[in-house]
């Protein structure tokens, strides 16, 4: 495990003049989301974003009018339209030869269910935008209702017992897109995420992120702790760090080292885990078998877990 | 300037495709467009046109459609969709958006008959849907006046004093896919007429939000900006309408065009094609000698209070003809228009080519038959085809 105690996130002459997210925003202690923010304001440093946000909490985020939160030109977009909107925010850039950076941002709900459609005719499309989904497994801004990010065994406001049902793959689902760019980026492993957002904002087509991000709120967890939670969720191969060129080259940046006792943890440390009583026993096939895939697709011949 | 033998989805997608290039000096031109019958060709069109700095989005649906829209014309561009029926249906909560945000998105519709049951034929239910959207709305009888208000509609919504969305509805099939002569204007004339387009809120270099939360009293006060910039529409038509006819040689149809409508003692209100059938009926029904003549409504939104109450006064009897119907009211036509006649006036509400069926001549012959007996306005009239 490669963790620097900074993760190179120590402020910097290279680093933007005003921040992305900016002081006053409403989101909660310990979100996700505002790490991710800060993380791709260091990345980005001196280039130039533009913001497109469907309906999601980085919308509420955003401020209340006239002000603004983010240190971006930022357009709100209804809940389906991310994707859609950024598109031709994205064409009108190219067409007067800017070399704006479209950032796209947003949650699983507008990602995964509703805005899946737009999205991946985006990703078909090619076009020239970076798609970041902060992915909170729930519908944190309405509450904390089941997605389809949602995993195995966590309880949702509308999900009174353990959801049954794996969370969707969408990084796989991106990837067959054949994109330029598509990776899973580890919030508590900043040295690898930074690095990630700078190949995604300078390569042109269309790119995706995905962060496991804390949501205190609805994982019923610890603020202080979420950091800790994305790591234990990569330690413990639940939360593969990867990154896919061209839907074809797999690229595994962070080997886990798939220790139950770090699962176990990952679950028992967040209330939504609880009531279904799910474990490290209940999810190790089904991690087995995904990072068995994912062996197979990054050529590497190291077996998922050795047998003990 | 020439004449060309196009159909009216055609027309509108020359027109978007005249102004789009008119703003190459500009921001460009950008639409996003997806297929529904019968409003098809028009973006298959739009799609086989070469525009300078000008780019069209194949989405996966209206609703993305206009979600491109709404990012194109946020970054400063021009932008044009267009749609259908269902599809404008899927599109509302994108129209509504473009509408809230202020960003001068011109959309051509080809009315179709909502589904499912599909009926693929003419009705004004679709567009009247988003009535209290805050787009502005245009409904034409012919193929010029499309692609005349197509070009006008881009001239309107991006006035300063406007600055929303417009939409251009024309009858499907009747229209959208019937072949006439059609005056096209020369590129030269279009850049005169569209200056580039200038959007005062479009995201720039400043880091500013467009759409994020507000609280009830600043909706308020966005609501009453919007209505006010509305309200001012009819007077700001009038000096397009000037330009236009400075620059294109021919003036484009006023918002409620009359016909005969003087010295009526009866008057016959409808909207689209139908329009024209009334017209060439009261033509008839004069030479009978009587006195009836014809109100089209053409901007119905915003309603042009002032001029249909003009058109009004005086009037014994009026009918007013509706190709949609709101369920559990009637003609929404009529709901709107009747309170804008005097006292006494019968206003009648007769409901005719609903899901499309074919409006003619003696469909207007046997509502005037039914109108002229009588003393007071019953309920709508379900006028059946013949």
């Amino acid at each position: 495990m490669n963790e620097p105690m900074l993760g190179g996130m120590a402020q910097t002459a290279l680093d933007r003049a005003l921040p992305l997210l900016r002081p006053g925003n409403t989101n909660c202690g310990g979100c996700g989301m505002s790490s991710l923010l800060q993380m791709l304001g260091h990345a980005a440093a001196d280039r130039t974003l533009q913001f497109v946000m469907p309906a999601s909490c980085a919308a509420v985020c955003g401020g209340v009018f006239p002000l603004s939160t983010f240190g971006v030109p930022t357009l709100m977009t209804t809940f389906a339209s991310g994707a859609a909107a950024a598109s031709g925010a994205a064409a009108v850039a190219q067409l007067n030869g800017e070399d704006t950076r479209v950032v796209c941002l947003a949650g699983d709900g507008g990602t995964y269910d509703i805005g899946i459609a737009s999205l991946s005719a985006a990703a078909e499309r090619n076009e020239d935008i970076l798609y970041i989904c902060y992915d909170n497994e729930i519908y944190g801004n309405t509450g904390g209702q089941r997605s389809s990010a949602t995993p195995a065994g966590a309880i949702a406001t509308n999900l009174r017992q353990g959801k049954q049902q794996p969370k969707k793959d969408i990084l796989a689902i991106i990837a067959a897109h054949r994109v330029p760019y598509a990776a899973s980026i580890s919030l508590a492993h900043a040295d690898d995420a930074v690095r990630k957002m700078r190949v995604a904002l300078d390569l042109r087509g269309f790119r995706f992120l995905l962060a496991l991000s804390p949501c205190p709120t609805g994982w019923k967890s610890e603020p202080a702790l979420g950091m800790e939670l994305v790591r234990l969720a990569v330690r413990s191969g639940l939360f593969p760090v990867l990154e896919i060129f061209d839907g074809r080259r797999h690229v595994i940046n962070i080997e886990p080292d798939f220790s139950d006792e770090a699962l176990d943890m990952y679950l028992s440390l967040q209330r939504r885990f609880q009531r279904s009583g799910i474990t490290a026993a209940d999810l190790r096939p089904d991690l087995d078998q995904l990072w068995q895939n994912l062996r197979a697709l990054s050529g590497r011949i190291v077996p998922a877990r050795r047998s003990s | 300037m020439s004449a060309q033998l196009l159909s009216a989805n055609h027309g509108a997608a020359m027109a978007a495709t005249l102004a789009g290039r008119a703003n190459r000096e500009g921001r460009g031109f950008c639409g996003g467009v997806y297929p529904i019958t019968p409003s098809t060709e028009c973006m298959e069109f739009l799609c086989l046109q070469e525009i300078e700095k000008g780019r069209v989005v194949r989405t996966e649906s209206e609703h993305s459609a206009m979600g491109v829209c709404i990012g194109a014309s946020a970054s400063g561009a021009r932008a044009f969709t267009a749609t259908s029926s269902n599809g404008l249906a899927y599109m509302a909560e994108n129209c509504m958006a473009a509408a809230n945000l202020r960003l001068p998105v011109v959309l051509a519709v080809a009315n179709r008959t909502l589904g499912p049951p599909w009926n693929l034929w003419a009705d004004h239910g679709d567009a009247l849907m988003l009535r209290d959207l805050g787009l502005l709305q245009f409904f034409c009888a012919d193929n010029q006046e499309v692609f005349d208000t197509v070009l006008c509609a881009f001239r309107l919504a991006e006035d300063p004093e406007v600055m929303m969305p417009a939409m251009v509805c024309m009858d499907g099939f009747i229209l959208s896919h019937s072949v006439t002569m059609t005056e096209i204007s020369d590129q030269e004339q279009v850049d005169r007429f569209l200056p580039l387009t200038t959007i005062p809120h479009q995201l720039g270099h400043t880091p500013h939000t467009l759409g994020q939360i507000e609280v009830p009293h600043q909706t308020e006060m966005h609501r009453q900006q919007h209505h006010a910039a509305m309200l001012g529409v009819p007077r700001v038509y009038e000096g397009v309408q000037d330009s236009f006819e400075a620059i294109f040689g021919r003036r484009p149809a006023d918002a409620v065009q009359a016909y005969r409508a003087d010295d009526a003692e009866t008057l016959i209100v409808s909207m689209g094609t139908i329009g024209a059938t009334v017209e060439r009926a009261v033509t008839m029904l004069r030479a009978q000698g009587h006195r009836v003549g014809a109100l089209r409504v053409r901007m119905f939104r915003p309603l042009p209070v002032a001029a249909i109450r003009k058109s009004f006064a005086g009037k014994k009897r009026i009918a007013v003809i509706d190709r949609n119907i709101s369920l559990g009211l009637g003609g929404i036509l009529w709901g709107e228009v009747r309170a804008l006649a005097e006292p006494g006036t019968v206003v009648q509400n007769y409901l005719a080519g609903i899901g499309g069926g074919d409006v003619r001549p003696e469909h207007i012959v046997s509502v005037l038959a039914d109108l002229l007996p009588r003393q007071v306005a019953g309920l709508p009239e379900m006028v059946e085809a013949v």
